[in-house]
């Protein structure tokens, strides 16, 4: 480019520059918090994953033991990181299901489409660590509303965020109630299919299940792929609703300084970016919360690599 | 379907098709319209219960009853006195209000930026912001905290979670690039003939044309202050006297350990402000959610 440049004539070279300025200030804001806020932390990480530091001593360099600490000697990394999986895989699968077919059928509905909407969406804006309040209240196993239903019409009734084979589906549960925004990205993407591709294939004798195979669904494939995509990535950083729901559950006392048996119960809501919190402003192990947070880094920016492939249509350009 | 008693030897096939059609359609309706109450019902008896339990008594919070026998509607007031409650309301309230301006003015020329000029690394620059806007928080948050609370004595306060926003938030300047892109060209244009600089085009042009896009993203905004836990949780929590709602929600849960009653009017208060935003403002919020995940 630079010689492409020097033999363009001195106005022009000089408008490019001033372009050059330009598009620098307009950026600035972007490129000092870029810099500040992600590439230095990211480093220091990286820097620290290395050293033994308390927060409070003077870091020392201590080579792959945190490394190996985290991956040999702390037995709760593979809880954590088989918990994070679980949430990923399941919670992940259900909320894009519900997503669609919730935005199926707010296609469908002819009479009060807006009550429904908006009835749809509400949930999904109620802030995380309320939602998680009301379903421990809902879901608590004693005098809770769901469990005294259930218990009217003679069904088990399950001990939801006390009991470790209930507390995920428990939190799955809270995940598919704030559906609301797939919901409004389902249905906007099925309004745009084409009606002449229903046309035709109606003509053809299709059945409804038919249609949904294979007209609706060729249609709204990147936006499902987009929906799982960002899915996982949220997955990944699961943090409020699970401490909450523990915290709640166990009847630890919040606030400052207050420790609680992390993923309660049994390390059951235990997840990744709990392990950065606890062992990092914990226990003090800086070294090893660096550890978990690049492993988090490794398998987010993976994921979020999928959607900046030109074919997922996420980062399309003007031109 | 009006035209069939004008037709009459044709009258008694086509009633008969048309019966059966309009027999299919009304199953059709009352199958969609069932599935869909079943839903609604899923998604507001939460909000209901909440609010039942919010106004019981002390004694029937404690049962399992579901409909309150006598409306105690003190139990808001209760809650709203309650020590530091008006404290976390007014720093939630900064939090939200600050970051939301900071965020729009330092974002929205970015974004312009990403979506008109062109330069060379621009696709790099978007790559950077999408990375930026998937990263979890708690991949940067111990060199963030080490700096913040380390070098700049800023822990115990919200400052660490509000200065950051002054340097461009990646989900918003996605979102208003990708509504930039759909503003056509021929406005830019026509400003530069007028001879307007960029930034006045920016602010005299593009700015009113994108009042929704910068509404949806003052509202993601202020939301995601209102909701934050871990910001405040790193940051506040060693001084009660800076934590937000969703903070202090949780330790309220503790103060008043077996008074759902009072924990879920608690619930509600930190509900209502969002609520009420959002109806006031619901257009905005919904296009911005379309605008995120569908490609511009």
């Amino acid at each position: 480019m630079a010689h492409v440049s020097s033999t363009l004539p001195p106005a022009l070279r000089r408008k490019r520059r001033r372009e050059a300025a330009r598009t620098a200030a307009f950026l600035s804001p972007w490129l000092i918090g870029f810099g500040f806020f992600f590439l230095y932390p990211l480093l220091s990480t990286v820097y620290f994953s290395f050293m033994n530091y308390d927060g409070f001593a003077a870091p020392t360099f201590v080579g792959l033991r945190n490394w190996d600490f985290v991956f040999t000697k702390y037995p709760s990394f593979w809880q954590g990181m088989g918990n994070t999986l679980w949430l990923v895989a399941v919670m992940v699968t259900l909320r894009v299901a519900f997503g669609l077919g919730v935005g199926l059928l707010v296609t469908k509905v002819k009479t009060g489409s807006g009550f429904f909407r908006t009835a749809f969406y509400l949930p999904y804006l109620a802030p995380p660590v309320a939602a998680t309040m009301a379903f421990a209240f809902l879901l608590n196993p004693g005098t809770g509303p769901v469990n005294h239903l259930l218990g009217e019409i003679g069904l088990p009734q399950p001990g939801w965020f006390t009991d470790p084979s209930w507390s995920k589906p428990a939190l799955t549960m809270l995940a598919m109630w704030g559906i609301g925004d797939l919901m409004v990205i389902f249905m906007a993407a099925l309004l745009d299919v084409p009606r002449e591709q229903y046309e035709a294939a109606e003509l053809d004798g299709t059945s409804a299940p038919q249609r949904f195979r294979f007209v609706t669904l060729p249609n709204i494939a990147p936006i499902v792929v987009f929906a799982v995509v960002t899915g996982v990535i949220q997955a990944m950083q699961y943090y409020t609703q699970a401490i909450v729901a523990g915290k709640v559950a166990s009847g630890v006392i919040g606030g400052s300084g207050q420790q609680f048996e992390p993923g309660y119960p049994h390390g059951s809501t235990w997840t990744l970016p709990q392990m950065v919190y606890n062992l990092g402003f914990q226990r003090f192990d800086t070294g090893s919360a660096c550890v978990v947070a690049i492993i988090l880094f490794a398998i987010s920016m993976a994921f979020t690599s999928l959607l900046m492939r030109r074919r997922a249509g996420f980062l399309n350009s003007e031109d | 379907m009006t035209l069939a008693p004008s037709l009459p030897t044709k009258v008694v096939p086509r009633t008969l098709a048309l019966r059966a059609a309009r027999r299919k359609a009304v199953l059709n309706w009352v199958a969609v319209h069932s599935l869909a109450i079943a839903a609604a019902l899923f998604f507001l008896l939460p909000f209901v219960f909440v609010f039942l339990t919010s106004v019981m008594t002390d004694r029937q919070a404690l049962t399992s009853d579901l409909w309150p026998h006598h409306w105690q509607w003190s139990n808001y007031t209760k809650v709203w006195n309650t020590d530091g409650f008006l404290t976390w309301w007014r720093n939630t309230l900064l939090y939200a209000a600050l970051g939301t301006a900071l965020t729009i003015a330092s974002s929205l020329p970015v974004a312009y930026a990403l979506a008109r000029f062109r330069f060379r690394g621009r696709n790099l620059a978007l790559m950077a912001v999408v990375s930026m806007m998937m990263l979890p928080p708690q991949v940067t948050v111990i060199p963030m905290y080490l700096f913040w609370a380390k070098q700049l004595h800023l822990s115990g306060t919200l400052w660490p979670l509000i200065i950051p926003m002054a340097f461009g938030d990646a989900f918003s300047i996605f979102l208003l690039r990708q509504f930039l892109l759909t503003i056509p060209k021929e406005y830019v244009e026509a400003a530069r003939i007028d001879g307007c600089g960029e930034l006045r085009t920016l602010l005299r042009v593009i700015l009113p044309m994108a009042r929704p896009a910068i509404a949806a993203v003052a509202l993601f905004q202020f939301f995601s202050c209102w909701n934050d836990y871990f910001g405040p949780q790193i940051y506040a929590s060693e001084n009660p006297g800076a934590w937000t709602l969703s903070y202090g929600l949780e330790s309220f849960k503790g103060a008043h350990h077996t008074n759902w009653n009072l924990t879920m009017a608690a619930t509600l208060l930190v509900l209502a402000p969002v609520m009420i935003l959002f109806f006031l403002a619901q257009r905005a919020f919904v296009e911005g959610v379309t605008l995120t995940g569908v490609k511009g």
